[in-house]
């Protein structure tokens, strides 16, 4: 293969990647935006998202097959019940916390976390479980590089899922409701914003994009298993502090960026694809360490 | 659940009761020390080999507890340190032919100067940022132990060898879990020490509010990474005697789940409660013992009773302490 | 006069383009008592968080005791001698009045770890040191040792403002910042605080910034008043030539409440 070839392979390796990244880590974002929270479930929304995707088009297969068109009845199936998760996560177990010191909601948060992984653990044995489509193997021959089909949808679908979100809190009512409050929650509870209902809505948008993601890195890859939301939680936050945390263009841009260092990453001589995982974290800890703000992140001089 | 949950907290009220006066106080201690001491001997060696482990998590779970109860630090990747201090062992006895007792310092050391370098640019950030650096470490760790030649890779390393201490081969299960003994009570005594000193009321100020501890004159960032620095030395003593004691060691021991269950100890007996962390160590060890049965359902029954705490009691179950003079 | 301990000159401090404080000059003189006094919102207490480190001005600079304050972070500010209390009363809570002073000794007390895991006869030489240096400070603003061990935030108001004192003397400033110390206090309150005040100066040394609304306890205890007034000081004197100022008569009136602040 001559450069590139591999630089044009890897380019739309870290175009899917990112685009999980990036649908993973606006509920991160968004969250974090409303109530501070960094939510550590978060990463475990994204699997129970497999989970139900996975039952939800086993179910409606027979209806509406198992390709596309199914996956994205299952997708949106999925997205709407961890929608409900999400909220229901935040009012049973955020909700009471808020008041409480930092480390008691981080913890709360893990605990959460770990009771997803758990139930799913224990649910499935902890194998893992083959997501079964139909998904085809075609695709586009541009010169000696090869697109899938799937990598095309998958790739069209999160960027379709982005810019309703992009629209939907730029220009929408509720939208400038949502970022009144992450600017300034008390100021908006006086100004009559309904500050619950903008959480709970958060909180829907952005455990149903996980679900999203979810569903389709299922089917796209073939497989779930209950700790797949680990390692994507992880990186998905590191994509969420690239882009600058509170930021939702600053999300997109980052989990692209990550996608791209990622695939990019596997072709640097003597790291190979067996440190991927190092090199996202190295990634994570020195841009929180030389720019915590981020890429479009504001900065502020903290006030006592 | 909750029944169980207010059994165990009557009764370790009135075992906390029964330790507020200096004559049962003692007496207790003495207690603890016999059934100590004599425990092998009359349970067995299944037994023994549990205590032993429980005690080892004693350890680990009295140093997190000095990073998360004492400064407040929420730590995801403390099984790191616990690696540095295990893999250290293994590296210098099996490939460089070290003697135990000289590599265990360099294992402090070593874990010591990760503390600083993954601390000292990282502990001024935001509480939850510092998590998740922590987790990230955590799994760097991991990683680059499951990819390194000189690491064992994924199967990791065996054949570590039994230390000698003045003529004592350290070898048989009884005889580590004496050595546990020994470490975990020195964990238990240098937790006390450290919670009752300028130190130990540095963390407590700077947990309470940064800003006027900052504004006390107190150097948070040199606090915290104190803290942290002291939570990686338990551990690398911890996971040395663990590597000595086990003689091979895999990367998946410290994984993010094994940090977890330590950082469940701290905060099912109660954070920053040197008693409740005791308490939570064994809960946490023993706790699965008792739930052989549960099967896979064990890990849930724990991050359930994690979220209940959480929610109900999140000071832990160990009860609140009187005011001190 | 004597020489300034703390002398402020341009110092302008900005968030997100909102002035906060423009171009301040300003001294306290070795062994004052100075007071600090404007409206709501004239940036007094932004004032103060630039003299002990937690702002950063954008320009100009602060000396104290010939050392440039504005490089040094809030604790190294209080290791060079100027101690703080805060608006609202910030005790450790859940803590004892006792551990709270002794946070105070913290910047002038050096053992370490080591020291106390080996229980060195220095570190418990030094821990007793503490216990009496802090039981010093505490009965030297009135607060008895039977309160000592009581939790600090279940005090009375007006204890709970003297421990806080107590706890700043802790620290062996040279200059002791306290912000709106009277706030709360009932009338013979307020008196045993001006003498407090005048005794920290004259039996301690210590010399005193204080802000202030309450205009009698301005008058009395302060040598010079200085007026900050939408970020900019406006004028700079004694009780008498600050009472006769017209601009500070002006920006008080400006104020809706301005009879409850300008109790002269």
């Amino acid at each position: 293969m001559s450069l590139l070839d591999i630089i044009s392979h890897q380019l739309v390796n870290g175009l899917v990647l990112g685009s999980f990244y990036a649908l993973v880590a606006l509920g991160y974002t968004m969250i974090f935006g409303v109530i501070k929270l960094l939510n550590f479930a978060h990463g475990d929304l994204y699997m129970v998202g497999g989970f139900l995707g996975f039952l939800s088009l086993s179910a409606v297969s027979s209806v509406v097959g198992a390709d596309w068109p199914g996956i994205f009845v299952a997708m949106f199936l999925s997205m709407i019940a961890v929608g409900f998760i999400g909220v229901v996560i935040e009012r049973v177990a955020y909700h009471p916390m808020l008041a409480a010191p930092r480390l008691s909601i981080l913890i709360t948060a893990l605990a959460v976390s770990l009771v997803l992984q758990n139930t799913v653990l224990a649910l499935t044995g902890g194998q893992y479980t083959a997501f079964q489509t139909d998904l085809g193997f075609g695709g586009l021959n541009l010169g000696s590089l090869f697109i899938s089909y799937n990598q095309m949808v998958l790739v069209a679908t999160a960027g379709v899922l982005m810019i309703a979100l992009h629209l939907f809190v730029n220009r929408t009512q509720f939208g400038r409701a949502m970022r009144a409050v992450s600017i300034d929650m008390d100021m908006s509870q006086l100004l009559g914003i309904n500050v619950s209902a903008v959480i709970a809505v958060t909180f829907f948008i952005g455990s149903a994009l996980a679900a999203a993601a979810g569903t389709m890195a299922g089917a796209y890859y073939g497989s779930i298993w209950y700790f797949m939301g680990f390692l994507i939680g992880l990186k998905a936050f590191t994509a969420a502090v690239i882009g600058g945390i509170g930021s939702i263009p600053g999300a997109m841009l980052g989990g692209l960026i990550l996608g791209l260092l990622e695939a990019f990453g596997t072709q640097i001589p003597f790291i190979g694809s067996e440190w991927k995982d190092v090199f996202s974290f190295a990634v994570l800890i020195l841009v929180l360490v030389l720019k915590p703000t981020g890429l479009l992140g504001k900065s502020e001089q903290e006030r006592m | 659940m909750s029944q169980h949950d207010s059994v165990t907290t009557r009764l370790s009220a009135r075992i906390a009761a029964q330790f507020q006066t200096p004559a049962v106080r003692w007496g207790g201690i003495a207690l603890i020390l016999v059934f100590l001491a004599v425990l092998p001997a009359v349970f067995g060696q299944y037994a023994t080999v549990i205590m032993t482990n429980a005690l080892l998590y004693v350890v680990l779970a009295l140093g997190l507890n000095v990073v998360v109860g004492f400064a407040g630090l929420l730590d995801l990747g403390y099984a790191a340190f616990f690696a540095v201090g295990a893999y250290t062992i293994g590296i210098l006895t099996l490939e460089f032919g070290v003697n135990f007792w000289l590599a265990l310092p360099c294992a402090v050391v070593g874990a010591a100067i990760a503390g600083v370098i993954i601390g000292g640019p990282t502990l001024r950030l935001r509480s939850d940022y510092l998590a998740i650096v922590t987790l990230g470490f955590g799994e760097i760790v991991r990683f680059s132990a499951r990819n390194l030649a000189i690491t064992g890779k994924a199967s990791g390393l065996s054949g570590i060898g039994q230390p000698w201490l003045f003529g004592w081969h350290i070898a048989t299960p009884t005889d580590f879990y004496y050595v546990f003994c020994g470490l975990a009570i020195g964990a238990v005594i240098v937790s006390l020490r450290l919670e009752d000193s300028r130190l130990g009321r540095a963390w407590l100020y700077v947990r309470h509010d940064e800003d006027v501890a900052e504004a006390m004159g107190i150097n948070r960032v040199a606090v915290k990474l104190a803290a942290y620095v002291i939570g990686a030395i338990f551990a690398a003593i911890g996971g040395a005697f663990f590597a000595a004691n086990l003689g091979a060691i895999s990367p998946e021991s410290f994984s993010f789940t094994q940090s977890v269950l330590i950082l469940m100890a701290v905060i099912l007996g109660g954070m920053g409660k040197i008693p409740g962390v005791i308490l939570g160590a064994f809960i946490v060890i023993l706790g699965p013992e008792l739930l052989r049965n549960l099967g896979e359902l064990r890990l849930m029954v724990f991050a359930v009773m994690l979220l209940l705490i959480m929610l109900f009691r999140p000071s832990g179950i160990w009860p609140k302490r009187g005011t001190r003079s | 006069m004597t020489a300034a301990l703390l002398s402020l000159s341009g110092v302008s401090l900005a968030f997100a383009g909102n002035t906060v404080l423009q171009n301040v000059d300003f001294q306290v003189a070795e062994g004052a008592v100075v007071s600090l006094i404007g409206p709501n919102g004239a940036g007094k207490t932004s004032l103060f968080n630039c003299i002990t480190g937690f702002y950063k001005p954008q320009t100009g600079t602060i000396t104290f005791d010939g050392q440039a304050l504005l490089k040094l972070k809030p604790h190294r500010v209080t290791a060079a001698g100027i101690a703080r209390t805060f608006q609202n009363v910030r005790l450790f809570r859940e803590m004892t009045v006792m551990q709270n002073v002794m946070s105070g000794m913290h910047c002038r007390t050096r053992s370490g770890a080591i020291a106390a895991i080996l229980g060195l006869p220095s570190q418990r030489a030094e821990e007793a040191a503490i216990r009496e240096a802090c039981d010093d400070c505490l009965r030297f603003v009135g607060v008895t040792p039977d309160e000592y061990d009581r939790i600090a935030t279940t005090l009375a108001y007006g204890h709970q403002r003297r421990v806080e004192i107590a706890r700043a003397l802790a620290t062996q400033p040279k200059l002791l910042l306290l912000d709106e110390p009277a706030a709360g206090l009932n009338a013979g309150e307020k008196q045993e605080l001006i003498a407090l005040i005048r005794r920290i100066r004259d039996e301690r040394g210590i010399s005193v910034l204080l802000i202030e609304h309450d205009m009698g306890l301005v008058m009395q205890v302060s040598e010079r008043i200085s007026v900050l007034d939408h970020g900019a000081m406006i004028a700079d004197g004694t009780a008498r030539e600050i009472q006769a100022n017209p601009k500070v008569i002006e920006a008080y009136l400006g104020q809706e409440d301005a009879e409850a602040e300008l109790d002269f």
